[in-house]
């Protein structure tokens, strides 16, 4: 017997947004249950005060220092470097097997477990160059991962801007670079903006290649070289060795809410950028 | 009047396609040169080969010669910015940045090194008196260019070609994503602009050929079939395959 339309109709309607729906409901589980766990104990003296007795008491203020200048510093790595090959890739090469190969090698490179990560920047930072644990091994390692992500979502965000523009642009006589600076990467911005968020939302949530590559020290760092712990690794080790369930979910109420207002910042201004321009 | 480009045995390929096939015509300086023909005859890649802007396509070869002012802008030596300088380009869609007016106008400008405000002020309101423009769009320097009507953002394209100060100025279809008012507002553009310019233009508008060029090219499958004075061409073909074109039997 043939289903009429109209009733395949609704049943798409209600298998579709009954996928909508329980995605976002199980979203909003994890976070109202993170939050309704660790917001009780999460207040200004929790964030910015030193922990005391492993963490079983005090606040956790170097992890949040720890995971404010990883991030940043994994992303200030990453970004000139992935930005540079993506438009190299795309505007400066013309598709051929080796562009190929690249980008298949980028795509490996994006899915391979961040623990290898970890292991290799303990292996080459740590103790081959001896850096040690500390900050700029863990921030290159961190840079190492997210650099995949940012070459192809810039990749995609050059390939997306119109090739009308680029040739006005030559048409004008603008050489290849002047087009890169002022019609390509402005017009990629925020697709660029997109990769590097997730690379940001990657380092703030990896615990596995951090601990292998910039330790877990507790104490405030006072340089790059020196170790570090992030709020992630903090979680991690506190609910791990039972040391302090309470304060566990207080660092990671923290994350949610670190991860949240990053995202939320970089949209806002996105959002001006673009009104600027256009 | 004298060739301001000479085209001599000019053969392209994209990859194994043939696309031009020996073709030898002349842009005459201070004219209009237009090139008429079915789709995929070839006229457009013929106009992209004036400022070589079919060098950016992967797998195009050219081979011959494109004199201009007597020099092969195809020599291993010639420099391709700065005879895009001087040979500018209309598209087919008005194509703006996503900018403001006044920052599409002075692209050209800014991208060959001049950062006077007020020199390029002037150029700016220069370019679009040139293009006419510049009465409608003086009080919104400062607004986006893609918020214009389809017919000004075409005229804001000739105003930014202006700015650079091109001798040449070729049009691919400039008219085609236009009303016919529009058009007819492009076309007297054109017929002022050759007064101090040289234009070559692609259209698929015969009445449009007919209408402001001083000579005519009509191509078929990447071949210059015939090619004169517009008057000529249009009156008395030399050859049959154009009579049945504009005549309407083929095409």
């Amino acid at each position: 017997m043939r289903i009429l339309p109209k009733h395949t109709q609704r049943a798409a309607i209600a298998a579709l947004g009954g996928a909508t729906l329980l995605t976002l409901s199980l979203l909003v589980f994890i976070i109202v249950f993170v939050l309704e766990k660790g917001l009780p104990v999460l207040s200004l003296r929790f964030l910015f005060t030193n922990p005391q007795d492993m963490g079983r008491a005090g606040g956790i203020f170097p992890t949040l220092v720890g995971s404010v200048v990883l991030p940043l510093l994994a992303v200030a790595i990453a970004t000139p470097l992935g930005v540079g090959t993506a438009v190299y890739l795309t505007e400066y090469t013309r598709e051929s097997r080796l562009t190929r190969v690249i980008r298949f090698g980028t795509d490996c490179l994006a899915g391979i477990p961040s623990i290898i990560f970890g292991l290799f920047g303990f292996i080459f930072f740590v103790t081959t160059l001896r850096m040690g644990w500390s900050i700029i091994s863990g921030g290159l390692t961190l840079a190492f991962m997210i650099l995949p992500t940012i070459i192809r979502t810039t990749e995609e965000a050059v390939r997306a801007v119109p090739r009308a523009y680029r040739e006005v642009s030559y048409s004008l006589g603008a050489t290849r670079w002047q087009t890169v600076r002022r019609v390509i990467l402005p017009n990629a911005l925020p697709g660029i903006v997109t990769g590097v968020m997730l690379g940001v939302g990657r380092s703030i949530g990896e615990t596995a290649a951090v601990i292998f590559t910039a330790g877990s020290s507790l104490r405030l760092p006072s340089s790059v070289f020196d170790s570090t712990r992030t709020m992630a690794v903090h979680f991690y080790i506190l609910a791990r060795e039972g040391i302090s369930t309470e304060n566990a979910y207080g660092t990671a109420a923290a994350l949610v809410i670190a991860v949240l207002s990053v995202n939320l910042i970089a949209y806002w201004l996105m959002n001006r950028v673009m009104a600027r321009r256009s | 009047m004298t060739n301001k480009i000479d085209i001599r045995d000019l053969d392209l390929f994209y990859g194994k396609f043939h696309a031009l096939k020996d073709v030898s015509m002349a842009v005459r300086q201070n004219g209009i040169t237009a090139l008429i023909g079915p789709s995929g005859c070839g006229k457009s890649t013929l106009l992209r080969c004036l400022n070589r802007m079919n060098d950016l396509i992967p797998g195009c070869r050219v081979s011959g010669s494109v004199a201009l002012d007597g020099r092969n802008i195809y020599a291993p030596d010639a420099e391709v910015a700065s005879l895009r300088k001087r040979v500018g380009m209309v598209f087919q869609r008005p194509n703006p940045f996503p900018l403001s007016v006044r920052d599409n106008v002075v692209y050209g400008l800014k991208v060959a090194g001049s950062h006077d405000r007020r020199q390029l002020a002037e150029t700016a309101e220069r370019s679009l008196r040139g293009a006419w423009l510049w009465d409608q769009v003086k009080d919104k320097l400062d607004a986006p260019a893609l918020g214009l009507p389809l017919d000004q953002q075409q005229r804001l394209c000739v105003a930014r070609l202006l700015a650079v100060q091109p001798e040449v100025i070729l049009m691919d279809e400039p008219c085609s994503a236009l009303d016919p008012i529009a058009t007819m507002k492009i076309e007297e553009l054109m017929l002022e602009l050759k007064r101090d310019y040289t234009i070559a233009i692609v259209t698929h508008n015969m009445q449009q050929a007919a209408r402001v060029s001083d000579f005519s090219g009509y191509m078929l499958l990447g071949e210059m079939v015939e090619f004169g004075e517009t008057n000529q061409v249009f009156t008395r073909p030399a050859d049959k395959r154009t009579e049945d074109y504009i005549t309407g039997r083929y095409g």
